[in-house]
């Protein structure tokens, strides 16, 4: 247990916390440096996967755990970044240094300008439309069938940054450095949202939009400025899909992608950084996981078990009702309480985490 | 002609859709909580029936098998109730629904496992029926689901105002501490609650699947009944029905007058005008706070 003496106002505000957590943190990112020499293709692929994931759920992160406003629709930002960046190479033919951060900024202001008569309404309201928001994404791609290519679906070109072309398969290891460096300026980013006053901004809305109000904040005009925020991200994190997928069709952006984003978050923790990339993992190394597990049952056990359909998003939500019951501030509520342990050997106690429970707030008298 | 037909065929339609919207804002209206999974409780309750009744199945009479289907139905809205979601009182709204789509997940996944993800129709003895009413081609099922619904309306309308047990809801979901003063047992009510919407889903989905056929998907259904919910006014019980009707008319006329492709976005389309220019839906249930 380290005491930290505050002597400045600075101190509530730094980045990191102090030196020790400053030096974890470089341990930490120069082990995802040097990823490609230490596991193998295959696996490397899946942690950029992981990463394009986690980058998608900072972004639904920024709206629902740290503004409070569930979207069960950005499975539809993730097309536009995705189609953005490619339409904006292939038509316009803009080099991708341009269409990429041009890609996350269609997808942020579209964001922000849809969610303008989105956001007087609030909690229920708000994942119904844009739940219904996600339902209609698919149908518009289609429509749009000029621009999209429709059904059929686009092809994403290898990426080439000044000059220096990448491609998935060929050059897997500068693709991950790639997506990491994206993954860094997203937490960049993050972090000093969190410390900003529009930061602060956001947690009073989340908290109370009465009380925010009655301080002072605009919560309409907070609320979209989270949506643009926060779909500027997802649309990044869409751009790098579609270069990680390669060929992507309107199916790859279903409602059920959308939901997908929103649970993986809270199987993480809301409202925190670490959430996101804990969500992340879990998502997307389930299929993997499942996978095997199935081939050590069947090498170990002799138990040859027949590929059970839909059983990845089955399991998933009986992980996430039981993380609901038992665990609700997620995988990082578990983190927490493990570090919490160490750092306060011998003194932790079992009520350190109780949460104050809030009784019912009704929405209809608001 | 053809329009009388249309409409009629949207009525159905719109129907089903309010009921499922109906057991959603009952649910909504009573314990504050939303259910995502009332669309896939309607499916559920669609193979329960088709598992009772099938020749495949267990092949009972169709008569014992739609009251077993909706009893057990309501037992497991019941269970739901009481094994997880009121461990789940105090935490947030976004908790609930987020619980909820995850039910729904594993409702999908244990129908599909059990019945087969290939599209089943239930053998029910109104299939192919058709009636002709002064040139009008009516099928008997389009007709039943009509009746069934105005049914449940009224009904529901006299169990909450009449029934002491309704009226108890009532009073439970306006106001939980005040009723749990008064001597309500909330914690029952509530469970009863959700015991009703299974069996609302239940009713909702044996008359789909008596229109045509069902798979694990028709779940997602449900959304276009959130849709009609929020259109009809969240928390309003005629308000769900209006708006599950509106949604179902615009369908076949849209699907008819505009161009494929469009067309399916249309309801979508209302729900985001509606939310624009009268958030809270036709009838409206919404006060602001005075602080």
């Amino acid at each position: 247990m380290r005491v930290q003496f505050k002597t400045s106002y600075d101190t509530d505000i730094r980045l990191f916390k102090d030196r020790y957590q400053l030096a974890w943190y470089a341990v930490l990112g120069a082990t995802l440096i040097a990823l490609p020499w230490l596991i193998d293709v295959f696996m490397l692929g899946e942690i950029t996967n992981v990463l394009i994931f986690a980058i998608a759920g900072m972004g639904l992160m920024i709206l629902v755990g740290q503004t409070g406003q569930a979207s069960l629709g950005h499975a539809a930002f993730l097309a536009v970044g995705c189609y953005a960046n490619v339409i904006l190479q292939q038509r316009a033919g803009l080099p991708f240094v341009v269409a990429f951060p041009l890609a996350g900024l269609i997808s942020g202001v579209l964001g922000a300008l849809i969610a303008l008569p989105m956001v007087r309404l609030h909690g229920i309201y708000l994942a119904i439309a844009t739940l219904a928001m996600s339902v209609i994404t698919e149908d518009i791609i289609i429509i749009a069938e000029p621009l999209t290519g429709g059904v059929g679906g686009l092809f994403a070109p290898d990426i080439s940054l000044f000059g220096y072309v990448i491609n998935r398969y060929g050059d897997p290891a500068a693709f991950y450095w790639f997506t990491l460096a994206v993954t860094l300026f997203c937490v960049w980013i993050y972090r000093n949202l969190l410390r900003s006053p529009l930061g602060r901004a956001f947690a009073a809305v989340r908290d109370s939009e009465v009380s925010a109000q009655a301080m002072g904040v605009n919560v309409p005009k907070t609320k979209a400025i989270a949506f643009g925020v926060s779909t500027f991200i997802t649309g990044l994190s869409g751009a790098i899909l579609g270069h990680y997928i390669g060929v992507f069709t309107p199916e790859a952006f279903n409602v059920l992608v959308s939901i997908q984003l929103l649970l993986m978050i809270v199987v993480g923790g809301l409202g925190t950084i670490h959430g996101a990339f804990f969500g992340a993992l879990v998502i997307a190394l389930l299929p993997t996981g499942i996978g095997m597990a199935r081939d050590w049952l069947a090498a170990n056990v002799g138990l040859t078990t027949t590929a059970i359909p839909g059983l990845e998003t089955a399991t998933f939500g009986v992980i996430l009702i039981a993380f609901m019951l038992f665990e609700p501030m997620g995988l990082y509520g578990i983190w927490a309480k493990m570090r919490t342990y160490f750092e306060l050997f011998p003194f932790y106690r079992q009520g350190m985490f109780v949460r104050q429970k809030s009784y019912l707030k009704t929405e209809r008298m608001r | 002609m053809e329009t009388i037909q249309l409409l009629v065929s949207g009525l159905a339609n719109g129907c089903i859709y309010g009921l499922i919207a109906l057991g959603f804002v009952l649910i909504y209206k009573a314990t504050e909580a939303v259910n995502f999974a009332q669309g896939d409780m309607m499916m559920l309750g669609a193979f329960l029936t088709l598992g009772f009744a099938n020749s495949n199945f267990l092949g009972l009479p169709f008569l014992i098998a739609v009251p077993l289907a909706i009893l057990s139905m309501g037992v497991i809205g019941y269970l739901i109730d009481i094994v997880i979601i009121r461990r789940l009182f105090g935490q947030s709204q976004v908790a609930i629904v987020i619980v909820t789509i995850a039910l729904g997940f594993v409702m999908r996944f244990a129908a599909g496992n059990i019945f087969g993800f290939e599209p089943q129709t239930l053998e029910s003895p109104l299939i192919g029926r058709d009636v002709t009413v002064g040139g009008i081609f009516l099928g008997l099922d389009e007709l039943l689901v009509i009746i069934a619904t105005i049914g449940l309306t009224v009904g529901f309308w006299l169990y909450f105002s009449n029934t002491k047990l309704g009226i108890a809801m009532q009073a439970a979901s306006q106001n939980q501490l005040a009723a749990y003063y008064m001597g309500i047992p909330v914690k029952r009510v509530q469970s009863l609650i959700w015991a009703i919407a299974g069996m609302m889903a239940a009713v909702a989905g044996i008359l789909y699947a008596s229109k045509g056929s069902i798979d694990p998907n028709a779940g997602l259904l449900g959304i276009k009944a959130f849709a009609a919910a929020v259109i009809g006014g969240m928390g309003s019980l005629p308000g769900a029905l209006l708006g599950g009707i509106i949604v179902g008319m615009i369908e076949p006329f849209a699907s008819r007058y505009i161009p494929a492709g469009y067309s399916q976005v249309m309801p979508y389309l209302l729900l985001f005008l509606m939310l624009v220019f009268r958030p809270h839906g036709i009838l409206a249930q919404v006060h602001r706070k005075k602080v």
